[in-house]
């Protein structure tokens, strides 16, 4: 049911998404956030909603978030306030939940994307905002027959969280996906949230509607709120799902934007469907007002300028220098930069000691990185240093080695984490003396009459057979001297 | 009247309450009065007021990212009126996984 021509609807789709504050403590009381501990065994008073407990904001977590905002170029207003978002639910414990409405921390930013692969063109996708606001607890069901209660777990309830909300700019799941990949990449690099989607750390829900083409104009079709999705590909999925389902909707229905109030579908992912959750209560439900038991924040200009000065090289402009003071390419620079900030600093190191970067890039991207895969380590604990890598290419840049043999070598520094010298030594590995290729060339060529008289006829593609004789004799030799040397005596001839 | 039958249905609705038609009667009169009451605060002219977000004039309470020792979990679940040994019992959600 797909169409190859364009499809005749423009895809709308705003994000909203939730990470978790890198923090040691919760956001208004001295809980661990530490993930994975025994149910109910990080909680107090505060974070499980006793009467007569008084929540208490947490330093760090307003950092981060003036961080994350910073970085999203969003405006930071002078004064934000806490706001109650009142709505019933067994993993929250209080009957609401501390967020911030009318008066955020940060607004009005945006984050630019591109595609090395060239499937959109580089744009800016608008922040609307980005907001702090504390989670709620785990509620497990038993899908066990006669066990009809849910269990609730309070120890992620009160775990700060940056909610960021984007304007609806984004136009098709690659662009949905490739905002999310920047946007964890981004939030790494400051340290902010660790961004884990399978613990929960980054949320993301989406808002999804057509602007169908119609001969009187484009028409809005109902927004829905698609939730569930438990990782970037799901997200894909979901969007591209939800799009096909709207357009199919919209042609049975005819429903248009207000027609039907917003509704919410989960995305299944056994099913790789989407299904209907329940409709969207309106805002005005949630009866929001302000959190009378904490105080407002103020934020001076001097913070703000010491916060963005201690942002360090962002991925955006990393990328850039990278391009422009290593001559490497936009793909292998995005890369190297979505490897995180320790991979870029041993391609640095590679790079500047080995001078070449298009083969410190080349090398990372083939070797290093498989070997980073196989093994499911980081660049922290590669067994082979930059100077110890940059000492081997600048062997096979020398001719002291080919490609092919050096990812031999390379293999046995990653193996015994030995220099290459010594895996050169232990492979029988050295150095050709030049007068002895020359006699060894001089040999093959009288031995190989045919050959010979092919290179004389104008056929130099023969001189692969003397290459490969070559090297079955000795395996240390350079295959383009050889080539080079042949050529050369076969004039003498 | 300030607030209609049909708001204080629907707050009630939101807040989980379960109230009687002579509940719901004897509600609207009662949040109508004290919803005239507020509107006597639209006496006051606050043309040149600024706004607060807050009764006090503080701002900037932080406390250091440091943690303490949580509840023991026994602590923790002793009010439960339903548990097991580790959680919080909940008649099961429906409609949502």
């Amino acid at each position: 049911m797909t169409h190859s021509a364009d499809p005749p609807y423009d895809l709308v789709i705003g994000l909203e998404v939730h990470v978790q504050l890198l923090t040691e403590s919760k956001m208004f009381c001295a809980c661990s956030t530490k993930f994975g501990a025994p149910p109910n065994t990080q909680t107090c008073p505060v974070c499980i909603g006793m009467p007569g407990s008084l929540p208490v904001m947490n330093r760090k977590a307003f950092e981060l978030a003036l961080k994350a905002a910073l970085a999203l170029e969003c405006e930071i207003p002078r004064m934000t306030k806490w706001d109650r978002k009142n709505y019933y639910y067994p993993d929250l414990p209080k009957g609401y939940q501390i967020s911030q409405y009318d008066l955020p921390m940060s607004r009005h930013g945006g984050l630019v994307i591109s595609d090395p692969k060239g499937r959109f063109e580089t744009k800016r996708i608008g922040i609307l905002r980005a907001h702090l606001e504390e989670d709620a607890g785990k509620s497990m069901h038993d899908e066990q027959a006669g066990k009809a209660d849910s269990r609730i777990d309070l120890n992620r309830a009160g775990t700060p969280l940056l909610e960021i909300v984007t304007e609806p700019d984004l136009r098709s799941p690659a662009e949905a996906k490739a905002f999310l990949t920047e946007l964890k990449l981004l939030l790494n690099y400051l340290g902010v949230s660790d961004c884990n989607m399978q613990e929960g750390s980054l949320r993301v829900d989406a808002n999804v509607n057509l602007h169908v083409h119609t001969p009187q104009g484009p028409v809005p079709t109902p927004i829905v709120e698609v939730k569930n999705m438990n990782s970037f590909r799901a997200v894909e999925r979901a969007l591209a799902y939800e799009a096909q389902r709207q357009y199919e909707a919209w042609r049975e229905t005819g429903r248009r934007l207000g027609d039907v109030p917003k509704q919410t579908r989960g995305w299944d992912e056994s099913r790789q469907a989407t299904f209907e959750q329940r409709s969207k209560e309106e805002s005005s439900d949630y009866r929001y007002f302000p959190e009378p038991d904490l105080v407002p924040v103020t934020v001076t200009d001097e913070e703000v300028e010491r916060v963005r000065a201690s942002l360090g090289e962002l991925p955006a402009r990393l990328r850039a220098r990278l391009e422009a003071t290593y001559g490497i390419t936009p793909y292998d620079s995005d890369v190297l930069v979505n490897q995180g900030r320790a991979l870029v600093d041993y391609f640095v190191a590679l790079a500047d000691r080995c001078g070449d970067g298009k083969a410190a890039a080349n090398w990372i991207q083939q070797d290093v990185l498989r070997t980073l895969n196989d093994r499911q380590i980081g660049i922290e604990h590669f067994p082979v240093s930059a100077e110890a890598l940059a000492d081997l290419i600048q062997k096979v840049r020398g001719g002291q080695l080919e490609t092919s043999r050096g990812r031999e070598v390379l293999a046995g520094m990653i193996e015994t984490g030995k220099p290459a010298d010594e895996i050169m030594a232990a492979m029988g590995i050295r150095p050709v003396d030049d007068a002895d290729l020359r006699d060894l060339c001089r040999e093959l060529l009288r031995a190989n009459p045919k050959i010979v008289a092919d290179l004389k006829g104008g056929r130099l593609k023969a001189v692969g057979g003397l290459v490969g004789q070559a090297k079955k004799r000795n395996p240390n030799v350079n295959p383009s001297r050889v080539q080079q040397l042949c050529l050369e005596l076969i004039q003498e001839l | 009247m300030a607030i209609s039958r049909a708001e204080v249905e629907k707050v009630s609705l939101l807040a989980r309450l379960l109230l009687s038609e002579e509940e719901l009667d004897k509600m609207t009169v009662q949040l109508g009065a004290i919803l005239d009451y507020m509107d006597l605060l639209n006496e006051v002219d606050t043309n040149d007021i600024e706004p607060m977000a807050h009764p006090r004039d503080v701002t900037n309470v932080f406390r250091a990212d440091e943690c303490r020792p949580s509840l023991p979990r026994e602590e923790a679940l002793a009010n439960a009126p339903h548990r097991d040994a580790e959680c919080y019992l909940v008649p099961a959600v429906l409609g949502e996984t």
